[in-house]
């Protein structure tokens, strides 16, 4: 019987947190220390001419690319993005200039002119010439299902920019130490940084160190960045020979670093009479913004995910994440998928609205089981859920009985049905290579691994796993800072890999601890044989192929399974609609740490609740024309309905005690069932995030329709000739009124 | 050449302090630079997200937006004056009301600012005015839940370390949040209902 998995310890980091104990990076000081301030681009595309200084700059540190004393970019993916702007400029908010001075007024004050001659930008997506990444997913004949199908459904879906909103702002400190740096962040991806300075600032990797400071949130907006800002905070401070602190504040936060990449995906469906479906057709474009960054990869899950939860024996996937002049799209939470799965169920509810069939018995009929495969051929183990999550849901949330109830009030009720891989995508885990290590100490076990405490429960699961093996109470096993300086680099903290993959290498080194103790305490090992440490490298389960160069294979280890029910209300007067329950369960493997799995799940819904109603980025002439928490509106305690959660445990059999990933599914079906529940009001919403002026255009719209269609039904899809299938108007209080046909 | 600034009196988390600084610096500065009190938290300096949270003779408010001059004579309670005894802080270790604890400060304030025994609605109106991104409010309730039931248990005993921290808040409905006449400082805005309402509808 597990002593510690599965069982709500406290946390690890819990009572730091709660006395205000805990140091973020903006509550550390070093003596002598300036700040950092960053002079960016105005404007989204031109060329740079001159820079003047208009202030005394005896007292200040003042950096230009000329002074990158490595390569002037941002290691990642392809190296595209420079460190600081040297001839052109491609987005607004693009840096150009860094200065540092020991007072903060007078730095925020010193007057920079950057004349910069400006060119045309390219601001829409679709009218993009530079293609960053194109995938294709071919599986059986897309020709050969649309002919077989008894209808065609089509529909196009669009979704937003979205900002993560981390209640702690993007910040470094870093300090000059021994012909090198010491970078402290507020960060994901301590070797992400360390990589990029390297390159950056021309240093071996021994003069490079960079340490998690506590970090204030992540969900992937710091995945990328801090690689940015540690570069700038690190070349301020070795020309000043000072410890330099570049704290971004909310606006510059929002304006500056990275968003969820908005996307338009379309769907062209053949489906039965009986709902099978027999075609999908697939197309998604993303806007990956000025620089190339991570978007190669977001686009990859987004079309891996593309599908939904969904089998088809014919599919084609066309993917394209393009260049615009707008400030670089990035990671957050879900990576791509809640783009494709909101389209995708948005566009299963279509169907079923099409095909007049109950939206549970589509999903069903559907709905992958163990032993079916994938649009890349992977066959699904016996781990696969979907139809215990749907059940779970619809049964707990009473869905059909309260989807009679609501009809003809303005209440609504929808579902959504959805899948997340777990881990890195196809051969990353393979390339990345993760190590994790674990230390023998005088009391238990130190805990080596470069995974980082983003709120995620990170310290407490990976101590939970090791205590188990070991036979330890948990306080007996600490677990280091991530800190570069001693831990090894067990990959980033992203993609739901930190229990499933980093948690399963802790737990291997455990148990070979554990052998080598044999019957000896930690505390006898320890003085007989003196300190002992094991490190494991990631090695991929057997069976596990995956080919990049066709897109064919097992695209992930496993995968975890969802499905919400959300109801709504709609003020029939604003249009605002207000989500008054939520109801899911998701199915994880297993649970080590349950309180922590539930408030993924809470969390992430809630963030996915913003995503669908609230979270609209302005973006005008490039640049994000709200950015403050004034007006780019967050989920608050009144935004935020009652949910029931339900967690089933499938165990996967590579994963620690059977643990799949949790972080990222929760924020990928609530969209779709937003979006769904607000059709099941007779609205045709098809983008988010629905706002009351998006509600209210879609409540017109199909007044005009009635009007001009003299109040007949019409179909809303389009039937192939000689087909005798008819559809209607989603079921609810307007199920009478017709509603817009075809795609947009 | 620094200019002389009047000394400022108040009292901070129970001890009588005099500082000299700018009239008009955010509390919040003056706790996190002048008293090295970093347990506040700046998340948006606008007013918004409520990560600076400190409870000012007996409500809540947000530092970022009170001047120094606002606290002579005040009453000025910060995280670091629960000492890790107030039974909010325990149950949100316990039941997922801490995540990433960069809100979790400014929550335990405004909700020990709701007094002993606020009811659900009460805690989602008085919280309105602070941000999570990461528990969706759900483990916050919880949290808040259990330290009530904890808070009942111990109420009996005089000597609990609960006895100070009940003191804090005054008791108030959510409503009561509105300022004293004669204050000129807005307080949150989001303890009014009223004005969560509007942050709620009025600025998309």
């Amino acid at each position: 019987m597990s002593r510690h998995v599965g069982r709500n310890v406290a946390r690890k980091d819990g009572t730091a947190k709660t006395t205000g104990a805990a140091r973020y990076v903006d509550d550390l000081r070093w003596p002598g220390m300036l700040y950092g301030r960053t002079v960016r681009s105005t404007v989204p595309s031109g060329s740079i001419r001159r820079i003047h200084l208009d202030f005394d700059t005896s007292a200040f540190t003042v950096v230009g690319a000329a002074d990158i004393p490595g390569r002037n970019a941002v290691s990642l993916l392809i190296d595209d993005q420079p460190c600081l702007a040297d001839r052109d400029v491609r987005h607004v908010a693009e840096p150009i200039l860094l200065l540092a001075h020991e007072d903060r007024d007078v730095l925020m004050g010193a007057r920079v002119h950057v004349d910069v001659r400006p060119t045309a930008p390219v601001l829409d997506p679709a009218a993009s010439s530079q293609v960053f990444k194109h995938i294709s997913i071919a599986r059986g004949s897309i020709d050969a299902g649309l002919a077989a199908a008894d209808l065609v459904i089509e529909g196009e879906y669009r979704t937003g920019h979205q900002e993560h909103l981390y209640i702690e702002p993007n910040g470094v400190l870093a300090v000059p130490a021994d012909g090198g740096v010491t970078i402290y962040g507020s960060l994901q991806c301590p070797y992400y940084v360390h990589k990029a300075l390297c390159t950056m600032l021309n240093l071996a990797a021994s003069r490079v160190r960079v340490v998690q400071a506590e970090t204030g949130g992540g969900f992937g907006g710091k995945e990328d960045y801090p690689s940015m800002i540690a570069g700038h905070a690190a070349l301020l401070a070795l020309k000043s020979g000072r410890p330099v602190k570049l704290v971004y504040d909310r606006a510059e936060d929002m304006l500056a670093t990275t968003k969820r990449h908005p996307a338009v995906v379309r769907h062209r469906t053949g489906v039965k009479k009986d709902g099978r479906l027999v075609a999908m057709d697939i197309s998604v474009l993303m806007d990956g913004g000025a620089y190339c960054t991570l978007s190669p990869v977001v686009l990859s899950r987004g079309c891996l995910h593309a599908t939904g939860p969904y089998r088809c024996a014919n599919v084609r996937v066309d993917g394209r994440v393009v260049m615009t002049n707008t400030p670089p799209n990035g990671a957050f939470r879900g990576f791509g998928a809640p783009q494709t799965l909101f389209a995708a169920d948005v566009h299963m509810e279509r169907i079923a609205e099409a095909l007049q069939m109950d939206p549970v018995t589509l999903r069903a009929r559907n709905a992958f089981r163990p032993g079916d495969v994938t649009a890349t051929g992977q066959v699904l183990g016996p781990d696969t859920s979907a139809i215990d999550v749907l059940k779970a849901t619809v049964r707990r949330s009473d869905f059909r009985k309260k989807r009679r109830a609501y009809a003809g009030t303005s209440r609504g009720i929808g579902l959504s049905l959805f899948m997340h891989g777990a881990g890195f995508t196809g051969s990353g885990e393979v390339y990345l290579a993760s190590k994790a290590s674990l230390e023998l100490t005088e009391h238990g076990a130190r805990i080596l691994v470069a995974s980082t405490e983003i709120g995620q429960g990170q310290r407490t699961v990976h101590a939970q796993i090791v205590a188990e093996v070991l036979g330890l109470p948990i306080e007996r096993v600490e677990v280091e800072a991530a800190d570069t300086a001693f831990v090894p680099n067990s990959g980033p903290t992203v993609a739901s890999r930190t229990t499933m993959v980093v948690g399963g290498l802790l737990k291997h080194c455990a148990e070979e601890m554990k052998d080598k103790l044999g019957r000896m305490s930690p505390r006898e090992y320890v003085r007989r044989h003196g300190t002992l440490v094991v490190t494991k490298q990631y090695e991929p389960p057997p069976g596990l192929v995956w080919d990049d160069d066709t897109y064919t294979g097992s695209a992930y280890g496993s995968f975890g399974w969802g499905c919400d029910v959300v109801e709504v209300e709609m003020d029939p007067v604003t249009y605002e609609v207000r989500p008054t329950r939520v109801t899911t369960a998701q199915e994880i493997g297993r649970a080590i740490f349950p309180l922590g799995a539930m408030g993924q799940i809470e969390g992430g819904t809630a963030q996915g609740l913003g995503y669908a109603l609230l979270e609209e980025v302005v973006m005008r002439d490039g640049a994000m024309a709200n950015a403050q928490l004034t007006n780019y509106i967050i989920p608050t305690t009144l935004d935020t309905p009652p949910m029931d959660v339900t967690i089933l445990e499938k165990p996967y059999a590579h994963g620690p005690f059977g643990a799949k990933g949790v972080g990222e599914m929760p924020i990928d079906g609530v969209a779709a069932a937003v979006v769904n529940a607000i059709r099941s009001l007779g609205l045709d919403v098809r983008e988010i995030p629905a706002t009351p002026e998006r509600v209210m255009a879609a409540e017109q719209a199909s007044g005009d329709r009635r009007k001009a269609r003299g109040g007949r039904q019409p179909g809303s899809a389009r039937l192939q000739p000689g087909r005798s299938v008819r559809s209607r108007g989603p079921s609810g209080p307007r199920s009478a009124k017709p509603r817009q046909g075809g795609s947009r | 050449m620094t200019p002389a600034f009047p000394a400022i009196t108040f009292t901070l988390n129970g001890k009588r302090v005099t500082v000299k600084a700018h009239p008009l610096k955010r509390l919040l500065d003056v706790l996190r630079e002048d008293f090295g009190l970093t347990g506040t938290k700046e998340g948006c300096g606008e007013g918004e997200c409520g990560a600076c949270t400190v409870v000012l003779d007996g409500r809540a408010v947000n530092s970022c937006l009170v001047p120094l001059a606002q606290a002579r004579g005040a009453r000025v309670d910060t995280i670091e004056g629960l000492k890790g005894r107030h039974p909010l802080q325990k149950a949100f270790a316990e039941r997922g009301g801490a995540q990433c604890g960069i809100c979790t400060p400014g929550m335990v304030m405004a909700a020990a600012a709701l007094g002993p025994n606020p009811t659900l609605e009460d805690v989602r109106v008085g919280l309105a005015g602070n941000l999570c991104r990461c528990t969706g409010y759900i483990g916050i309730y919880r949290s808040i839940k259990q330290a009530n039931t904890e808070r009942r248990r111990g109420a009996s005993a005089p000597a609990s370390p609960t006895a100070r921290a009940t003191t804090l808040g005054r008791g108030r409905g959510p409503g009561s949040a509105r300022l004293q006449p004669g204050k000129s400082v807005r307080g949150r805005g989001s303890s009014d209902p009223r004005s969560a309402a509007r942050r709620k509808g009025g600025s998309r």
